[in-house]
């Protein structure tokens, strides 16, 4: 067995090894559920300074299987944050003008309170019974964490996917308090053939034998196969056909079609997926899973608006800046298009983009040049509007 | 850009709302906003000219004309410019008819082809124009309709819109003097303010 050693992160990132922070809320957090958390921790990872007048913060909004680890190095790891192409010092997050907030929420499994912290009540882990959550209860708790920054006004509220669905509702629930809301490769709400992909996985995950109704943490059990049968499935999603095509196409890794005696042939993407799906079972939690990805489906921005977005978009005041990428086929650039039709309609200020990528959904989390370009611009002229 | 500034600024209310269609830099936009307060928007293409909205704070869509104006709803935008960009289109008369339903009034400007520079070139050397408004080979030119003062007033009559206002600009001399009297010979760009 050779263990690999990385010690020097490549040039790329100059934000070199972080660590994260446990930040403790003692307000009491009124879920919609109508549950209420008492307190609640939430693991944050912040880049930059804060400036004097606490204007320069950025909120970063993570994705479904997103965490708090967004740029930078942990020691001893082979990857930097997960959006490390974006934030950094001269980046388009730019960490030397910019301090960057970036919280795991409430219901993930990477330290902030959730299913596998302890229920103060029944001083066992949550498990399955961890209150139902909603995008708003996310964004409350951030609204807790600015507080406890003392930050008044962010200068942007930026997300990917689920993370964009909170940067809009941000920009409707609190609108005084943010500059501008970035919103990429997201939708005000599911479509049918979305909720149709999370209930695939999580009917994967039910169906684990050691799934055991979610209380497999007492039982010292892990669904591990039916938490990498609903990260296979996602992450298909989250490609698209021209990239696994460009990635893998049909190359063998292991076997050879001439050879009559070889008795497996397995493809690329096979191998690969499997893996994918293996090494989230093993990082992740299958309660968390089903919770995150029951709220991706309730969400509904318009839903309190008589399904009318851009009644909801009139509560807004802040810019935005709505990116799409073209081969994303899970949250397609026609959703983001409805986006902005709301925000025009309501007499927002809005920037739209579609992106060319053969990189499907997961294309913002890439490097891309003109996704960076136009990333960084419209963040550099929201700093020109910062009071320093 | 300052003549059909000057010529289009009297056409637009303060607070209003503008859609600004190929909006190229977006320097159009910000100086209407500079002079009115207006909720402006605009549609542009070209990747560079999107970035250099961005960095001017302009609210930019990309979005290919061509396909149409079907994302906005009927009368959403107070105003609706096309500036030289008209005879860029695949199908003029469509995005006219579009900007008329989505727009309550409408400004375009254009390059006049019948301009007696264009007609002189086409009669005597027996080659197509190129001019200042329209300053391409023919090869290369984004140009793919090329219509006249009098083309465009016979469309629009032929379609019942409304001519509010109309402005000829003409930079030249005799052009300046002789534009009143024949318009069609002697307007280098067109401006027109219509409505249904």
């Amino acid at each position: 067995m050779v263990t690999k050693i990385v010690s020097n992160p490549p040039d790329t990132s100059n934000l070199g090894e972080i660590q994260a922070e446990v930040v403790h809320i003692t307000e009491p957090l009124e879920l919609l559920s109508g549950q209420r958390l008492l307190d609640h921790v939430l693991c944050v990872e912040t880049y930059g300074q804060l400036n004097k007048n606490k204007s320069n913060a950025v909120l970063i909004c993570h994705a479904l299987t997103g965490s708090h680890h967004a740029a930078g190095w942990h020691a001893g790891d082979k990857k930097p944050g997960w959006w490390d192409s974006i934030i950094g010092p001269g980046k388009s997050i730019d960490t030397e003008q910019f301090f960057v907030v970036s919280p795991s929420n409430i219901g993930t499994c990477h330290g902030s309170t959730g299913p596998l912290s302890i229920n103060p009540k029944t001083n066992s882990a949550w498990g399955p019974n961890f209150p139902k959550l909603h995008i708003s209860d996310w964004t409350a708790s951030q609204r807790m964490l600015m507080d406890h920054y003392k930050i008044k006004c962010w200068a942007a509220v930026v997300g990917g996917s689920l993370g964009g669905m909170q940067a809009m509702h941000w920009s409707v629930a609190y609108p005084s308090r943010l500059l501008s809301a970035i919103v990429i490769a997201s939708a005000m709400k599911l479509s049918a053939q979305n909720i149709a992909f999370n209930e695939i996985a999580r009917r994967a995950i039910k169906e684990d034998p050691d799934f055991l109704k979610g209380y497999y943490h007492e039982n010292k059990k892990k669904p591990l196969k039916g938490l990498a049968l609903a990260r296979m499935i996602g992450h298909v999603t989250y490609l698209s056909d021209l990239s696994m095509a460009e990635k893998f196409g049909r190359e063998l890794r292991n076997g050879d079609f001439l050879d009559e005696k070889s008795e497996s042939v397995e493809f690329k993407i096979e191998s690969y997926l499997n893996y994918q799906g293996d090494k989230f079972a093993y990082e992740f939690d299958a309660n968390s899973y089903i919770l995150l990805t029951k709220m991706l489906d309730y969400f509904d921005l318009a839903l309190e608006y008589n399904n009318e977005p851009s009644t909801a978009f009139e509560l807004a005041s802040c810019k935005f800046l709505v990116l799409t990428f073209s081969s994303d086929w899970r949250f397609p650039p026609e959703r983001s298009r409805e986006i902005t039709k709301a925000l025009i309609t309501a007499g927002r200020d809005v920037t739209h983009a579609e992106i060319s990528s053969s990189q499907g959904h997961d294309a913002f989390l890439l490097p891309n040049s003109r996704y960076q370009k136009i990333f960084s611009t419209f963040l550099q002229r929201i700093a020109s509007n910062v009071n320093y | 850009m300052e003549k059909i500034l000057d010529s289009i600024l009297p056409w637009i209310q303060s607070n209003s709302r503008v859609l600004d269609l190929a909006c190229g830099d977006g320097s159009l936009l910000e100086k209407i906003q500079k002079v009115r307060q207006i909720n402006g928007y605009g549609l542009e293409i070209d990747e560079k000219s999107i970035i250099e909205c961005i960095g001017k704070g302009i609210n930019v869509i990309e979005q290919d004309l061509d396909t149409g104006l079907s994302n906005f709803a009927d009368n959403c935008f107070d105003s609706i410019i096309i500036c030289e960009a008209l005879q860029e289109m695949r199908h003029p008369n469509l995005l006219l008819s579009e900007m008329l339903r989505v727009g309550r009034e409408c400004i375009i400007t254009f390059p006049n082809f019948g301009h007696w520079s264009a007609r002189c070139q086409l009669f005597f050397l027996g080659k197509m124009p190129v001019t200042r408004q329209l300053s391409y080979q023919w090869y290369e030119t984004p140009n793919i309709h090329f219509f006249t003062y009098r083309d465009f007033k016979m469309l629009c009559e032929a379609q019942n819109i409304r001519i509010l206002h109309y402005y000829c600009i003409a930079e030249a001399y005799p052009d300046v003097y002789l534009k009143k009297i024949f318009p069609n010979l002697f307007t280098q760009t067109a401006v027109f303010h219509l409505s249904l």
